[in-house]
């Protein structure tokens, strides 16, 4: 077991050094997200113009690879539309968890693709989505929490 | 005077005793530094849970045929074993649970919802395991009895005074760890249950992990109520045990119905069957107290003073060679405290810290540990945790310490 693969380096410095680790002006959505196992928290907000994310941030504490994915996901999804963030979530989910994972997957997850070793890690595979459920819940707009649990 | 050599403990040999240490996990010797969460298992405790499927499997406490005898002999045979264990005075005083977590609802349901009334208080302390909170808080709502915590020093320790400051004359009972499960801070306990019932107050102990790295006698440290699980003591999952004052135990009504809990039944009455009898409604966990009890005798066939001189030993190297690892910092410093070292790295999470030791074949536990409000107190969401078994051994720290390095050259 490498864990290198684990650990890129992309990881650990978006885990150290998140990126858009602040809260948007203006923003009309919200997710918070827990995971009850790790005690892991995330709060996410982004302005929603239309169909699309036009800003994003987040405050939270935890683990490496749940911080560096919250932070590599709003990178991803700004200036994307809901529909396209959705699609992007459900492609990152099956690299994490699924056998049926392909090349193209990977091209199309582009620097999310860096987490492809946490499939390794099943353990892990929370850290590693909880931004992402977070955010599900935020376009939403459910109130109450993202729970990985 | 003669010379008397010692009895060594070997824990060499010791290590032959348990098969789940002798394994690889990725490509490493298993280092198991986790027996707070659970202990490994010798083989003649495995090999007792196997006997009774193999040979001894029927029902207890009916049938007339052999089996169910045998299963019969075995299973009170265990109870009496518990019994000299925890040197309570009769075995009527031993109720086989599910475990800690199901002893402590027992007492809550069975004696807490029969004796307290609104305004009466329960008083725990800030470090417990969430077991020994939850149960008392569903309690309290119950019967609008009050909650009361007896907060914990910055080294976790619970102070005679701080104790004394929240004891009142509402209070009835005081549930309490003999040894926290997050910090390992061993409870001035005999000093806290005297002060309880000067007060009148009942005490229950949370003995979970305190069996195996202290000795127990519940008549001298004269608890009223003493709660523990078989799995970490050696044993078997889903089996443990409420030692009860008979007196009390006698007093409260059953906790649930159903079979072997009754002398006779109609539907206009019910004559409740005697102690313990009375708290095992349904057929219980035969072969997991057959396993318990041969988890003793394992225990049993070792001078007890000399597993704990062991185990300290092998704590004090732990906590010398952890200490000099950069950025660490351990979170409970109780003096005293057993066998387990809680800690933080300051370059990484301890889930991080858990996955990395984890590739190197440690595995040691990450999170709050069930005890949320110790985490709180801190002012952290979790903390990593190394424990100690008889099994371990001053490598065994070394190859944790090796891992830590790793975890500073990744993250540092």
């Amino acid at each position: 077991m490498d864990l290198r693969e684990l650990y890129q380096e992309v990881i650990l410095d978006h885990g150290k050094s998140p990126r858009n680790h602040r809260f948007p002006e203006p923003y009309n959505r919200e997710g918070r997200g827990y995971n009850p196992l790790c005690g892991d928290k995330i709060t996410l907000r982004l302005q929603l113009d239309g169909e699309t994310i036009t800003d994003v941030g987040f405050i939270g504490q935890g683990c490496a690879i749940s911080q560096a994915s919250c932070s590599t996901m709003t990178e991803a999804i700004k200036g994307k539309t809901v529909s396209e963030a959705e699609a992007l979530f459900s492609t990152f989910h099956r690299m994490l968890t699924s056998e049926d994972s392909s090349e193209d997957d990977v091209e199309d997850l582009g620097k999310l693709a860096v987490f492809a070793g946490v499939r390794e890690f099943p353990m892990r595979v929370k850290c590693a989505t909880l931004g992402w459920h977070t955010l599900n819940q935020a376009l939403r707009n459910e109130s109450g929490e993202a729970r990985t649990e | 005077m003669t010379a008397c050599a010692p009895v060594m403990f070997d824990v060499r040999r010791v290590r032959e005793d348990f098969p789940a240490l002798h394994q690889d996990v990725h490509g490493k010797p298993l280092v198991y530094l986790d027996s707070a969460a659970t202990s490994l298992k010798p083989q003649s405790v495995i090999d007792a849970v196997d006997e009774v499927y193999a040979r001894d499997c029927a029902n207890i406490h009916r049938g007339v045929h052999l089996l169910s005898q045998r299963a019969t002999l075995r299973y009170e045979d265990a109870r009496e074993k518990v019994r000299a264990f925890l040197n309570a005075e009769k075995k009527s005083e031993i109720v086989f649970t599910r475990g800690t977590t199901e002893g402590i609802n027992l007492v809550s349901q069975s004696w807490g919802r029969s004796s307290l009334r609104e305004g009466d208080e329960v008083l725990v302390t800030e470090l417990e395991h969430h077991s020994n909170i939850v149960p008392w808080q569903i309690l309290c709502q119950q019967t609008g009895a009050k909650l009361v915590v007896v907060p914990m020093t910055d080294r976790g320790e619970i102070l005679r005074e701080a104790f004394e400051h929240k004891l009142s004359d509402r209070t009835r009972l005081v549930a309490m760890a003999h040894v926290s499960n997050a910090l390992g801070t061993l409870l001035p306990v005999s000093e806290l249950i005297a002060l309880a019932h000067e007060r009148g107050a009942l005490v229950l102990l949370d003995g979970a992990q305190a069996v195996s790295h202290v000795e127990v006698d519940v008549q001298a440290l004269g608890c009223d109520f003493y709660a523990f699980s078989g799995h970490k003591l050696y044993g078997p999952t889903g089996i443990g045990v409420l030692y009860g004052k008979e007196r009390l135990l006698d007093r409260m009504p059953p906790y649930q119905g159903g079979g072997d809990m009754i002398r006779s039944v109609t539907f206009e009455e019910t004559i409740y069957n005697d102690l313990p009898y009375k708290f095992e409604a349904g057929t219980p966990n035969i072969a997991g107290a057959i396993g318990l009890g041969a988890a003793i005798d394992y225990l049993s066939s070792f001078d007890a003073a000399l597993v704990h001189t062991h185990e300290e030993a092998v704590l004090r190297y732990a906590t010398e060679r952890l200490e000099a690892v950069p950025g660490l910092r351990f979170i409970g410093t109780a003096p005293g405290k057993r066998a387990v070292l809680s800690f933080l790295m300051d370059s990484a999470h301890p889930h991080d810290v858990g996955t990395i030791v984890d590739s190197e074949g440690v595995a040691i536990r990450t999170g709050h540990h069930c005890a949320q409000p110790v985490m709180e107190h801190f002012g952290l969401a979790a903390t990593a945790r190394a424990s100690l078994g008889m099994y371990n051994t001053t490598d065994d720290i070394d190859v944790l310490v090796r891992a830590l390095h790793k975890v500073q050259e990744l993250f540092g």
